[in-house]
């Protein structure tokens, strides 16, 4: 019965700050397993080929991958609803799979094609599906969290149950609009869950070196935390859960989901200056978020090994059919240049690098 | 009947919040203290905290939020006490508002008003002292209007408030007190003025003098000056710094081959080099003499009383240059 209720502990206990935290009994199922099995080897097989894809010149600019990171995306997907709200910083391929977007509306952004979800004019940083709930994407690191309790303040303006998540990582925990709008979420009890993905390195710079106080879950001050480990996929569905109840009930909620970035910061960090290799390693064997379910799959006997390489294989054919389909969908239309400048562009001329050759009335 | 800009203001907001619950106004002061200059007063009263929110003073922070509310599909009106302090959030207009909208492929709109005094005051010194149209006007992504009279700020605010992509809306201390005549139709609620549009204030035949926000004032005067010396000015009202009325400009332009550009803001890469450039660029062969430009002088603004006026475009200064480009001024070498 792949309906069957299976509970299983979290990793490790929450760690809370001004809040009793939840229990580390988590209610699964047979088939919720086998989803995040094939969701997060999905996300990393996406992530790896786009490694791929960037170091045969397909996509260019900045290329931040998620691959580690995984459980945090699929946890808080399993927890919440497409009615909830998520806004995140630049590493934003997962948080959009996770959201519903294709393989193909990736990897066609990604290599700046027509069929992208942004039509090519967003790029890796910037994926959106507002009908879903994402609101991206945000190049500017600390600066999507003010906007996500903007999001939160709409869903009480409105008077919605529904809840924003507001995502940033370790570096930007430090930034100061980020205690500028915490404040006014708290004041104004709003909807909103920080997570703070703490990879422990903002780039090249480790979070020790950055925060005078690494404990990012207790920097609220008055505003409840929890750190949860963030490898382990029911520690974060367990804590979103909890986090979403919290915030529609109190206001606002940090979790510090303690996570891991296998690749570097971006694509020309090599990841291995200010960190040792030793240390990848031993959190890929000790810690890995995919390792961690199958283990769970077959100790519960839901699949064999051999299913499991099998859905592996199945990614692996997904994710290569996605990205011919991508590179089929040819480059934007010169046209498009001037188009979405704004919604209503009053027929007003815009110009291109040279006036008396290129101009577009907008639309 | 007679109206003060505040009262125009005033009324959009109170009209438009009336037909619309999705639009709220957020800043510091707009409740309890009735706006740090009154423009929002009675508004919390009328539509409870909900709807008029005060704010901490933290401008980096309610900016992002006011604009994620935007993406949500609300209506904020965000007022800054002045656009000297919006420098702090600068980055929330520019990065997560203007551009949202391309870089989302359209997927995301921002139908959010950024509105407060943007320029010079009376003797508040370098900080409060500075006009942002350059700043604003040269980001793609935003409209930026900035109003002169009663009907300008009436039409002009609930037009931006109606629209679907943020608007910077440049508002001048100075003019909130100032009275204007205004018409029935100025009154009606569906009253608005188009953005992108200028307005012809004086018609004139002689010289173009175009001028924007409390420079109109100036520019009229001016031209009452130079009535009296047989020049007759044409007066543009410039209303919409982007986007830009250039047809408006050039069609005046091609009628008295003469342009004058006023401005309180420093000289180099202000709006009027832009209108200049842009002149040059389509109709050089209307120019009868060189485009002159008047503007704040190219200092950080003074505090002391002479020191300031002298920062700032006096009418005399336009007079003169407008003399200059018709070829009626004597050159104080041949007068000595």
């Amino acid at each position: 019965d792949s309906t069957a209720t299976i509970t299983v502990e979290t990793s490790l206990p929450f760690t809370s700050h001004n809040v009793d935290p939840p229990s580390r009994s988590v209610e699964t199922s047979p088939m919720e397993l086998m989803t995040f099995f094939k969701d997060m080897t999905e996300m990393r097989r996406m992530e790896i080929a786009a490694d791929s894809l960037y170091k045969a010149k397909l996509i260019r600019g900045f290329c931040h991958l998620y691959d580690g990171q995984e459980a945090v995306a699929v946890g808080m997907e399993a927890a919440i609803t497409k009615k909830d709200c998520i806004i995140t910083a630049y590493r934003d391929h997962c948080i959009f799979l996770g959201r519903g977007g294709t393989l193909v509306e990736s990897f066609a952004e990604l290599m700046g094609r027509r069929d992208g979800c942004s039509r090519g004019k967003g790029g890796s940083m910037h994926f959106y599906k507002k009908e879903s709930g994402f609101y991206g994407g945000h190049g500017i690191v600390g600066a999507q969290v003010p906007l996500g309790i903007g999001l939160a303040f709409a869903q009480k303006y409105k008077k919605e149950d529904y809840v924003t998540f507001a995502m940033y990582g370790d570096g930007a925990a430090n930034q100061g609009q980020l205690f500028e709008a915490l404040n006014m979420a708290a004041l104004w009890d709003l909807p909103a869950i920080l997570v703070c993905e703490n990879n422990h390195y903002g780039m090249g710079t480790a979070e020790w070196r950055a925060a005078k106080s690494p404990a990012y879950y207790k920097r609220g001050d008055y505003v409840p935390g929890l750190r949860v480990d963030g490898m382990d996929v029911f520690a974060v569905k367990q804590a979103c859960a909890f986090a979403k109840q919290h915030a529609l009930k109190n206001g606002p909620i940090i979790l510090e989901m303690d996570t891991y970035r296998y690749h570097g910061h971006s694509m020309s960090d090599p990841g291995s200056t200010y960190r040792t290799r030793d240390e990848i390693s031993g959190v890929r064997q000790e810690r890995d978020p995919v390792e961690r379910i199958r283990s769970l799959i077959l100790a519960h006997n839901i699949a064999t090994e051999a299913e499991l390489k099998d859905i592996e294989k199945e990614n692996r054919k997904v994710v290569d059919e996605a990205i011919a389909k991508a590179k089929e969908s040819p480059m934007p239309d010169p046209s498009e240049l001037f188009t979405n400048v704004y919604v209503k562009g009053f027929g007003v001329e815009a110009y291109g690098a040279d006036r008396k050759e290129l101009r577009a009335t907008l639309p | 009947k007679q109206m003060m800009v505040r009262e125009a203001l005033n009324s959009a907001l109170d009209e438009e919040m009336a037909a619309d619950p999705r639009i709220f106004l957020m800043g510091e002061e707009v409740g309890e203290y009735q706006g740090a200059y009154k423009v929002s007063k009675g508004l919390l009263h009328k539509y409870g905290p909900d709807r008029v929110v005060d704010t901490p003073i933290t401008e980096a922070g309610f900016t992002g939020l006011a604009t994620g509310a935007a993406y949500y599909g609300l209506r904020p009106v965000l007022e800054f006490m002045t656009f000297n302090f919006a420098m702090q959030a600068i980055d929330h207009l520019i990065n997560s508002a203007a551009k949202t909208h391309y870089m989302s492929g359209g997927n995301i709109s921002v139908p959010i008003v950024f509105r407060g005094p943007n320029g010079a005051a009376l003797g508040v010194g370098a900080q409060h002292s500075q006009c942002y149209a350059p700043w604003y006007g040269s980001v793609p992504g935003l409209k930026v209007v900035a109003p002169y009279s009663s009907e300008d700020a009436r039409g002009l605010l609930k037009a931006a408030i109606r629209d679907p992509d943020p608007v910077v809306f440049l508002e001048n201390e100075l003019l909130y007190g100032e009275s204007f005549r205004v018409s029935e139709e100025v009154l009606d609620p569906n009253f608005t003025l188009p953005i992108g549009k200028a307005k012809i204030e004086k018609e004139g035949t002689d010289v173009t003098i175009t001028a924007f926000s409390r420079m109109v004032g100036y520019a009229l005067k001016a031209a009452e000056t130079l009535a009296k010396e047989d020049i007759n000015a044409e007066v543009i009202n410039i209303r919409s710094i982007r986007p830009l009325d250039r047809s408006s400009i050039n069609a005046s332009v091609r009628k008295t081959n003469r342009l004058v550009t006023v401005e309180e803001g420093f000289p180099q890469h202000g709006v009027g080099a832009e209108i200049c450039a842009s002149v040059v660029e389509e109709i050089f062969e209307y120019l009868d003499a060189p485009v002159e430009r008047i503007t704040g002088a190219d200092v950080p603004m003074p505090y002391a009383a002479n020191l300031e006026r002298m920062a700032l475009p006096q009418v005399e200064d336009i007079v003169r240059a407008a003399k200059r480009v018709c070829y009626k001024s004597i050159s104080m070498a041949a007068a000595v």
